[in-house]
């Protein structure tokens, strides 16, 4: 097994590279099935009355786009679909730019749906927790200006819209800190505002006791969970795509634990390079 | 005084914003409202202020012709371009800078964000590297590890209930993954929260009391 | 699948600096840092220009400029210091000096005045922090952690013995005012593994979310760059 010991590590990045990259040229349309907390994500935006304004805060980057997007992507036409409107923040540094150009494609998809009117981004503000709390005060007041540089109050969405006593739910699809943790902590636990959350897979085993509690009252994780929320809604995007390539991916992480293992066994007592 | 005054100041709007989570009326909960808007305006500064930081580190580089200061001189260039570009967009576009159609937003789109997803990306060449060099199983509790790592990568993903597909429904991976996210992982992340919380309350007073001062800083 | 390269010159750019990212797994090289000193560069510019324009501009220097005519939010009230909730009007002057004073520490001999700005972010995110980890984490769990061990069926009882007795061991794991002797041992090793577990699941939805990013890499190298679809 020494041969293995010695495997120069850009051999794994190839093969590794390789399994990814071939489902996506050659998918295997593996079979996806809906998970509960997906199905309840799915279900807590159901039972919101057509119509309401919701918020949606989007805490992502570039960084996270194969996980975040396509979930941003599936709420934001499940709203819509809804004629629900929709208010959206963003407490990322780096996330107003993407964020403006998902929304807005989707909202290309709905030619009745107006800027302003039916949906708008507040776009980001500094401050993390302190930003959370003081939207609780005043919506307008932690956000006096848009994205587009207008001003908030300016807008038709907006002139019902105070603190959170304004919305029914809030849809949180966050990537770390700030997130949903700081909206749980924050917000759901101050202000009693219902949520749901989209998170990262990094992030989604923490929250699994906010599930239990009712904290949360659905949650998608990662990439598995957009999927799963796609193919709940009956759609086929980026994320339902991307299941063989990710299929794969973890088989071949299990077997490197396994055969590492395997090939320190012949020599348990020396330390790889 | 430069170290008594701003340890006050801390334990009285730490006091102050504890105070105002139990009490709604105006006089503590608008000074307290000011008092956070106030903090979301320093945190903007902060940040204005670390990217004149980074400009301030490379310029020096650059001066003292250390090694690859020739990449720290397109860093400082880099900067300089994005900033000028942004000024002017957004005074051209009442602050919306990243409107569609202005040059911010083309090299946002264009340069920061496929960098940014890069190199994360990497990260999944790595960990498929270390997963074979490093993840060790050589007690109980690493095998009880990889084991459960195991069940939940393969449990999460289609491919994991295709392995299993024969079995009872209650022995397909997918199953036990949930069930392992459900029971044993949520009770381990519950008492993990519950024990970070208190760790968090006690920091949070040590500070407020000034019994914590690291951020102070310096000697002075 | 017959590719159709896109013209659009961003997504060139785009694909060629990520390729050039790529390239690091080979070995470290000029065209990896030349995306490098690129990104952070551009980045640092983005973080200042951004959060000027997004909340040094709206929160501060507008109201404060309307202020100073006597306006503010609500127009029926004039008065520069007439300030009301959500509505600070000439009182952001103070967090105004504060910012200002924050580039103090980029001077020796005056730094010392950013411990001002500093004191009031530490004290309004210590309070913050303090109460939402109270309220939100530990009166939130340990309320939920009080559920009906008896439950309809014996797995779903099971499964609630299990998590009790999981959440109390892994609790116990962390107590250190007693050494772990006897009863505590056990209940400590037990712990152990309820907790190592919950690392090996943490191990396995981290493993998705690299591969997906990667995922995600490729789908814009093979869609928006080589245009197959």
């Amino acid at each position: 097994m020494t041969w293995l010991e010695r495997l120069d590590r850009r051999w794994i990045f190839l093969v590794m590279g390789l399994l990814v990259l071939g489902p996506l040229l050659k998918p295997l349309y593996l079979p996806l099935t809906v998970t509960k907390h997906v199905l309840n994500f799915r279900d807590a935006i159901d039972r919101v009355p057509n119509g309401s304004t919701i918020l949606m805060s989007c805490d992502y980057d570039p960084g996270s786009i194969p996980e975040m997007v396509p979930m941003t992507r599936t709420a934001m036409r499940h709203l819509l679909s809804k004629n629900c409107k929709v208010v959206i923040t963003v407490l990322w540094p780096a996330g107003p730019g993407l964020v403006d150009s998902v929304t807005r494609r989707v909202a290309a998809e709905f030619p009745g749906k107006r800027y302003g009117v039916d949906w708008i981004n507040l776009g980001y503000k500094a401050g993390n927790e302190a930003v959370m709390v003081v939207m609780g005060q005043g919506i307008a007041n932690a956000f006096p200006r848009d994205y587009t540089g207008a001003e908030t109050r300016s807008f038709p969405i907006m002139h019902n819209v105070r603190d959170y006593t304004s919305f029914p739910l809030l849809v949180n699809i966050s990537a770390g800190y700030p997130g949903t943790k700081e909206w749980v902590q924050q917000v759901q636990a101050r202000f009693h505002l219902p949520m749901v959350s989209g998170c990262t897979a990094v992030s989604a085993p923490e929250y699994y006791p906010y599930l239990q509690s009712g904290q949360l009252l659905g949650l998608l994780g990662g990439m598995a969970g957009a999927a799963e929320y796609e193919k709940s809604r009956g759609e086929q995007g980026t994320a339902t795509k991307g299941m063989d390539a990710q299929s794969l991916g973890h088989v071949f992480v299990a077997l490197c634990i396994v055969l590492g293992n395997l090939a320190r066994r012949a020599r348990p007592g020396e330390e790889p390079r | 005084m430069k170290r008594e005054l701003p340890l006050l100041m801390t334990a009285l709007i730490g006091l102050f914003m504890i105070l105002s989570f139990f009490i709604p009326h105006p006089w503590v909960s608008v000074p307290a409202d000011f008092l956070q808007s106030t903090a979301i305006v320093l945190v903007a500064f902060g940040y204005v202020l670390g990217g004149a930081n980074v400009l301030r580190i490379n310029l020096d580089a650059v001066y003292r012709r250390s090694p690859d200061w020739l990449f720290k001189l397109l860093l400082v260039v880099a900067l300089l371009v994005t900033v000028i570009v942004g000024v002017i967009d957004g005074a051209r576009n009442h602050g919306g800078f990243l409107n569609q159609g202005t040059n911010s937003k083309w090299l946002y789109d264009e340069i920061y964000s496929p960098m940014a997803s890069t190199l994360f990306a990497l990260l999944a060449f790595y960990i498929a590297s270390a997963a074979f060099r490093a993840f060790r199983i050589r007690t109980v509790e690493a095998g009880l590890l990889a084991v459960a790592a195991v069940i939940v990568m393969l449990g999460r993903v289609p491919i994991g209930d295709r392995f299993t597909a024969f079995l009872p429904e209650p022995l397909h991976l997918g199953t036990m993954q949930q069930w392992i996210m459900d029971v044993p992982q949520n009770a381990a992340k519950r008492a993990i929260l519950i024990g970070a919380a208190l760790g968090v309350m006690a920091t949070g007073l040590r500070v407020i009391l000034g019994i914590e001062r690291s951020y102070l800083g310096g000697e002075d | 699948m017959t590719p159709h390269l896109t013209m659009d010159f961003g997504t060139w750019v785009a694909a060629f600096l990520t390729l050039c990212a790529f390239s690091f797994l080979y070995r470290d090289n000029p065209f990896y840092k030349l995306a490098e000193h690129l990104f952070v560069g551009v980045s640092a510019g983005y973080y200042i220009v951004l959060n000027y324009w997004t909340v040094i501009w709206p929160n501060l220097l507008q109201p404060l400029g309307k202020a100073l005519h006597g306006q503010g939010v609500d127009a029926t009230r004039t008065g520069m210091f007439a300030a009301e909730l959500g509505d600070y009007r000439g009182w952001l002057l103070l967090p105004g000096v504060l910012g200002l004073l924050l580039f103090t520490r980029l001077f020796g001999k005056i730094g010392w005045l950013s411990r001002w700005p500093l004191a009031v972010i530490i004290g309004v995110y210590a309070g913050i922090k303090t109460t939402g980890f109270a309220q939100g984490d530990f009166v939130a769990q340990v309320q939920a952690s009080l559920q009906p061990l008896l439950l309809p069926s014996p797995w779903l009882t099971f499964s609630a013995i299990v998590f009790l007795v999981g959440l109390v061991t892994s609790l116990l794991f962390f107590f250190f005012s007693r050494e772990h002797k006897g009863a505590l041992a056990v209940a400590s090793r037990t712990g152990m593994y309820f907790l190592m577990i919950g690392f090996g699941a943490g191990y396995g939805f981290t493993v998705m979310s690299r591969i997906s990013l990667l995922i995600g890499r490729f789908q814009f190298l093979l869609e928006n760059w080589l245009g197959l679809r």
